[in-house]
């Protein structure tokens, strides 16, 4: 079964393509993790990866920052077009890449030192100019965490609540001013209400970064998403071999109110995954 | 009968109730479970109980037979084969911890180093990495006189050739305790959660950047009790050194490429196989010394560790 390709000529003229992937597949040594995928993700807007588990969403999305190259034998196949040019080339040097992709992960993995460092590490790493203070101070502001933290900047940050240690992350993330950040899973771990004011914080973030978000969650994903890409397991001819595949790209709004695909429409209404 | 029904008659009553309700539902604990129980629990308190006794009855003795020298002659004078009653530590003891300093020096920068790669570097799947490992834990159980050949064949002697001075002391006890320090180090460097090395890269840092900034400050703790541990055991060692020409008697104080030398468990064997009654004392009174610098080291050790312990 080929997954259904959505073109989305009508709004392309409107919409910039951050990442263009085309026919992307990704393997684990010999094994298949996911298989041909084509979509394009737009500048100023949040594109949801949803999905059953093992359908490989989290899996594209750490292709998209090259972090898949940290495991051994993993390999892409295909073209993922970075504003235009092959992330993929052999002359792209993934810490490059990793500068203008920021990522926050399933777990809040603050450092193990004070809110301030956590926050100054990125900066200073990359050799930012500009004063500290002022940097630390912009991006903890932009992550909605200021007022939480401002007295108690050189305090541990495994002090914090799990939420606040998330959006230090994010703090973490935007102050080294990426273009995109990719968000995995960034509220799994967290409760209720601390996941309300990450989504808040993320409707705020759209308007100077690019979000790509995986998520469990088909609610979040409604709430906060532009775009939302659903993908699904397929299983091999053979009991161990399955992979994931996109099965539909488009709108939100779309996906959970009008699917093209019949499969979508079974896992958004909650009637399989 | 009105006395039977007093208060502690009930309460008796109470609990003897009690007691068979909860053997019903429980069912009676097999006399043999509380038996085996007690036994197994009474041999482990034996067994630490021996190991106590032994330091303790170590110490008091040595105390004992070294306490006419407890004095600070000991600790400062030089050694003496004709006077030993006026003789002391001064040279070994100089000697030992400049051994030690030159041991800190060599072996944190390759230790760490060595385990930095093995880490973070090496891929487990080659065979030549596989082997290193198996090596460095095998090193590790090698006798301390092997070393000591070793280092006089290749160090005071040979390719090398420095001579029987303090500088082939040090590299000897190096190559002595790098095993220990490596795998401890390793140890260390594996604790920090593959999250903080993720969250690094993720920001652009480079890999080294990721080690130098993350990796080895969050490790740091455990590579230092490591290290000081090791160094505490180099301390004590007197085998390798005798080979590599600590000597017994030597009243100069020791220069690093130069000169004879000596080391604190060296004399106090030198010391200890003299015929005369005064020299025993002044053993003894070694060993106090000697367990007193050991004993200051691991303390330093353990507040190192308790200073600086992380949770992730």
């Amino acid at each position: 079964m080929r997954p259904q390709q959505v073109t989305m000529e009508r709004k392309d003229a409107e919409r910039e393509a951050v990442f263009e992937l085309r026919n992307v597949s990704v393997f684990y040594g010999s094994q298949k993790a996911v298989n041909d995928v084509s979509m394009d993700i737009y500048r100023n807007t949040i594109t949801a990866l949803i999905g059953p588990s093992g359908c490989g969403k989290s899996t594209l999305l750490r292709s998209l920052n090259r972090m898949n190259d940290l495991i051994p034998d993993a390999r892409v196949e295909g073209e993922v077009l970075y504003q235009g040019a092959d992330m993929y080339s052999p002359r792209v040097n993934p810490v490059q890449v990793r500068k203008k992709i920021g990522m926050v992960f399933q777990r809040p993995n603050p450092f193990p030192k004070s809110i301030y460092d956590n926050v100054a590490f990125g900066p200073r790493t990359l050799g930012m100019t500009g004063d500290m203070d002022e940097i630390v101070e912009r991006a903890l502001r932009g992550a909605a965490l200021w007022d939480d933290v401002k007295d108690r900047l050189k305090d541990n940050a495994y002090g914090m609540s799990g939420g606040q240690q998330q959006r230090l992350c994010i703090a973490r993330a935007i102050a080294t001013e990426p273009e995109v950040i990719l968000m995995d899973e960034p509220c799994s771990a967290l409760d209720p209400v601390s996941t309300g004011r990450i989504e808040d914080l993320m409707l705020e973030l759209k308007e100077r970064f690019t979000i790509v978000v995986v998520t469990h969650n088909m609610q979040q994903a409604a709430r906060v998403s532009d775009m939302t890409a659903f993908l699904m397991v397929q299983m091999g001819a053979d009991e161990h071999s399955r992979w994931g595949e996109l099965v539909e790209y488009d709108e939100t709004n779309r996906i959970f109110t009008n699917p093209a695909d019949e499969r979508t429409d079974n896992y958004v209404s909650g009637r399989i995954g | 009968m009105v006395d039977q029904d007093t208060p502690p008659r009930r309460a008796r009553l109470a609990s003897t109730g009690a007691r068979a309700a909860v053997e019903t539902v429980f069912g009676e604990q097999p006399r043999g479970d509380k038996v085996s129980g007690l036994v197994f629990r009474s041999l482990m308190m034996l067994a630490l109980a021996m190991a106590l006794v032994m330091l303790v009855s170590l110490i008091i003795y040595s105390a004992w037979r070294g306490w006419g020298r407890l004095d600070l002659d000991m600790i400062t004078e030089k050694p003496s084969r004709i006077r030993p009653e006026r003789a002391g530590y001064g040279p070994a003891l100089l000697g030992s911890l400049y051994m030690i300093l030159g041991v800190i020096v060599l072996v944190v920068p390759i230790g760490v180093g060595a385990a930095v790669y093995l880490e973070e570097y090496a891929k487990r799947d080659r065979w030549y990495n596989r082997l290193i490992e198996l090596n460095i834990q095998n090193l590790a159980g090698v006798p301390s006189i092997v070393f000591g050949i070793l280092g006089l064949a290749f160090i005071a002697r040979g390719p090398i050739g420095l001579g029987l001075v303090v500088a082939t002391g040090s590299i000897t006890l190096t190559l002595l305790v790098l095993p220990t320090v490596i795998i401890a180090a390793r140890e260390a460097i594996r604790a920090v959660p593959p999250s903080i090395r993720e969250g690094s890269l993720a920001l652009g840092a480079t890999q080294w950047q990721t080690i130098s900034r993350q990796v080895l400050p969050a490790a740091a703790p455990g590579i230092l009790t490591g290290v000081i541990l090791a160094v505490a055991r180099a301390m004590g060692e007197a085998a390798p050194l005798l080979l590599v020409g600590a000597a017994g008697f030597t009243p100069f104080l020791p220069l690093l490429f130069d000169g004879q030398y000596s080391a604190l468990p060296v004399q106090i064997y030198r010391n200890a196989v003299e015929p005369r009654e005064e020299f025993q004392t002044l053993a003894f009174a070694g060993v106090i010394l000697m367990l007193v610098v050991l004993l200051a080291m691991n303390s330093f050790a353990v507040w190192l560790r308790n200073r600086y312990e992380r949770r992730w």
